[in-house]
């Protein structure tokens, strides 16, 4: 027994000194079933990003379904002009521009809620500062020397890192807004989480259907393992 | 009996085809024993899963594009614009976590209960020879999705066989089919997912199970039952295998349906650990990620393989770790099967071996750091140690005398009623209250604390005792 007990210490140390560091990320607040927050953050999807990045794992008619809006009213008030229901979400920038503009193309943002999380785009969007030595005279804190611009700067406003000390010591950078932009720290936090929200829904859109469905399939099991017991119990009555 | 047209026609095939037979054989005159317990649930729940695989796998290629440039939007498309696609997409997915947890547990049976000794060597084998085309069929079927991690990760491991001295270069070159994972890649693993290694699979199942009906089934107590007989021929400690277990089995498929849908309806990334993140982004042959870490079920072997400096020497590991395996009826010299019987080194032997297990898988999903290598190594050494050791500690170790018929252990279902009366205690004077039905009521019963204390000293004394 006590090799084992060693065994065990060993094992937790090794993980304390294999757990990551990282910038402590903002926690995003998702809910799906909101729709007037998802047809916010569609339209602001529209305005702010779909120039550069496009979506096209989804439809206008499937967003206009899924958060219900009369297809109509996505045409008139969230899609680009020109656009058609069952199209798409295309953007208008071609790749070769973009190579030339950025030194990269940016990336389709269908499922980047998949691969990056709900957090990360949030704390990402809000975590631009003004940097004289980046090419572009931004940076950010969780994507450090990110080659996206801040599409979101006249709305946040400008913000300068500061270097701090927390009471143990360590060294971190602080976030300061110095000069304010469109909206407040408030209404820009709402907006961003609109546009994470929406995000998650588009990387995957079944979502809420998929757990709606859920409930009735465990149910139907359960009832099946009630039955299927019953069952066994009474064959197996005489076996001893 | 008037004969109609529909008996005729039974008894037209019949004459010519041994269904009767066979059914009587394998299913309702196949004696299993009696005592068979949770861990006897696995066998028939691998079966389960591979037929949910090949189904859904169907559909999935209906809509599946093995093109480099379509691959990953074709995934999509299935995920959103084909009617239940999704559903049809987390059931394979999740089914294949599914099949390793399945076979995992099933080959831990055998462990527990020397289910791979004499006579039942050739059925291991088959079962061997079954969980290396199970992993041969996962991480061709993990390239298909086309995303970073699928890309990348077969990248390493097709690496791996340069390392082989002469014929290395020579050799991942043929099978890759081009310098890098390319369209010709994804192809030809394509072909070898959708139908020659599941082929190969089907084949080996019914070879596993009819090596595994000539013999018998093993039992937790590690008898042959096929020792004592009625006068009719039966097995005295045996029941049909048809209805008795085809019943038992059905609950079992429930309770696994229920955790499976859970995981289907409500997780199905599992953590990031069924459907890696770095999945969702688009294979890009320019960009290494970060992290490489392939799918959870085969990070015990690649922490092996990263745990050995050399290179060749690693992949030599990695392989070994599995054709040791393999050897597993010859290591052992122990006179008994079963764990009931064996002495106290076996056990704890197997309790290491579990823990290095566990431990080596989840290294396998950390980064390299120097320490975690460190203890890498440490738990290497171990699963090898588990193995290697066996025929002199499996000798060594005095084994209990084991009984001719099986034992009887009372089921959890049985003692639960006993155990509950143990720890609760009715609450004295809650007569007072003044309804008499009070008294037996739920709303009078109080834990028992001696009892409670009783059952975790028994609990603890059964643990040490079993280890011993």
């Amino acid at each position: 027994m006590k090799n084992l007990t060693a065994l065990l210490l060993l094992l937790s140390l090794s993980f304390g000194v294999v757990a990551s560091e990282g910038i402590q990320l903002q926690e995003a607040n998702i809910d799906l079933s909101n729709n007037v927050s998802l047809q916010r953050g569609a339209k602001h999807f529209v305005t702010y990003c779909l120039g550069c990045h496009s979506i096209k794992h989804i439809r206008y008619l499937r967003i206009a379904l899924d958060v219900d809006v009369d297809p109509k009213k996505v045409l008139k008030d969230i899609a680009p002009e020109g656009a058609n229901i069952y199209d798409q979400m295309h953007s208008a920038m071609n790749a070769h521009d973009a190579e030339k503009w950025f030194g990269t193309q940016p990336p389709d943002l269908s499922l980047i809620a998949r691969s990056r999380g709900a957090d990360w785009l949030y704390s990402y969007l809000k975590s631009y500062y003004i940097d004289p030595k980046s090419p572009r005279g931004v940076n950010n804190l969780v994507f450090e020397d990110t080659a996206m611009p801040n599409p979101l700067w006249q709305l946040q406003g400008e913000q300068y890192a500061e270097p701090r000390k927390n009471i143990w010591g360590h060294e971190y950078t602080n976030l300061v807004l110095k000069e304010p932009g469109t909206l407040s720290e408030g209404e820009f936090e709402i907006f961003v989480n609109d546009l994470v929200n929406f995000l998650v829904y588009v990387g995957e859109p079944v979502q809420i259907e998929r757990q709606r469905i859920g409930k009735y399939v465990i149910f139907f099991i359960l009832m099946f393992i009630v039955l299927a017991y019953l069952l066994k119990k009474e064959y197996w009555k005489n076996i001893h | 009996m008037k004969r109609n047209r529909i008996t005729e026609c039974n008894e037209w095939f019949l004459a010519r085809f041994p269904l009767t037979k066979l059914w009587n054989e394998h299913m309702a005159h196949y004696y299993a024993p009696k005592n068979f317990n949770f861990w006897y649930f696995f066998g028939s729940l691998a079966l389960l899963v591979l037929v949910n695989q090949i189904l859904t796998g169907i559909f999935l290629t209906m809509n599946y594009k093995p093109d480099a440039k379509l691959a990953f939007d074709s995934v999509e498309y299935i995920m959103r614009d084909v009617n239940w696609g999704w559903l049809i997409r987390y059931m394979h997915s999740t089914g294949s976590s599914a099949f390793f947890i399945v076979v995992y547990l099933h080959m831990f049976r055998g462990l527990l209960y020397g289910s791979f000794k004499h006579p039942r060597e050739l059925i291991w084998i088959f079962g061997m020879l079954l969980f290396v085309a199970l992993m041969a069929e996962a991480f061709m079927g993990y390239l298909l999705p086309w995303g970073q991690m699928s890309y990348w990760g077969a990248q390493v491991i097709i690496s791996l066989f340069s390392a082989i001295p002469v014929v290395g270069d020579e050799l991942s070159l043929w099978l890759r089919g081009d310098y890098v994972v390319s369209d010709a890649t994804l192809n030809r693993f394509f072909a070898f997912h959708v139908i020659a290694v599941p082929l190969a699979l089907v084949m080996l199942v019914f070879l596993h199970i009819v090596a595994l009906h000539e013999v018998g089934s093993n039992n937790p107590d590690g008898i042959e039952i096929k020792d004592s007989k009625d006068p009719w021929g039966h097995p005295v400690d045996g029941i049909p295998f048809h209805p008795y277990y085809t019943v038992k089995d059905l609950v079992g498929v429930g309770v696994f349906m229920l955790f499976f849908a859970t995981v289907i309806f409500y997780m199905p990334e599992m953590g990031g650990y069924f459907l890696e993140p770095a999945n969702f982004i688009p294979a890009d042959p320019m960009k290494t990620p970060e992290h490489i870490a392939p799918v959870w079920y085969f990070t015990p072997f690649y922490a092996i393989l990263r745990a050995i400096p050399d290179k060749f020497a690693g992949v030599i590991g990695m392989g070994g770790a599995i054709v040791v395996l393999f050897l597993l009826p010859w290591l052992d010299r122990s006179p008994v099967k079963s764990i009931r019987y064996r002495g106290g080194i076996y056990k704890k032997a197997l309790v290491l071996f579990v823990i290095s297990f566990i431990a080596l898988g989840y290294l396998g999903t950390q980064p390299a750091t120097p320490t975690a290598t460190i203890v890498a190594r440490f738990f290497t050494a171990i699963y090898f140690g588990f193995f290697l050791l066996m025929p002199l500690y499996t000798r060594w170790e005095k084994t209990k005398p084991v009984p001719k018929r099986l034992t009887s252990v009372h089921s959890l279902e049985e003692q639960l009623p006993a155990l509950i009366e143990e720890i609760t205690q009715i609450k004295p004077g809650s007569t007072e209250i003044g309804h008499p039905a009070f008294k037996s009521s739920f709303f009078a019963i109080r834990p028992n604390p001696k009892g409670i204390k009783n059952l975790i000293s028994r609990l603890a004394k059964n643990v040490k005792g079993s280890l011993d």
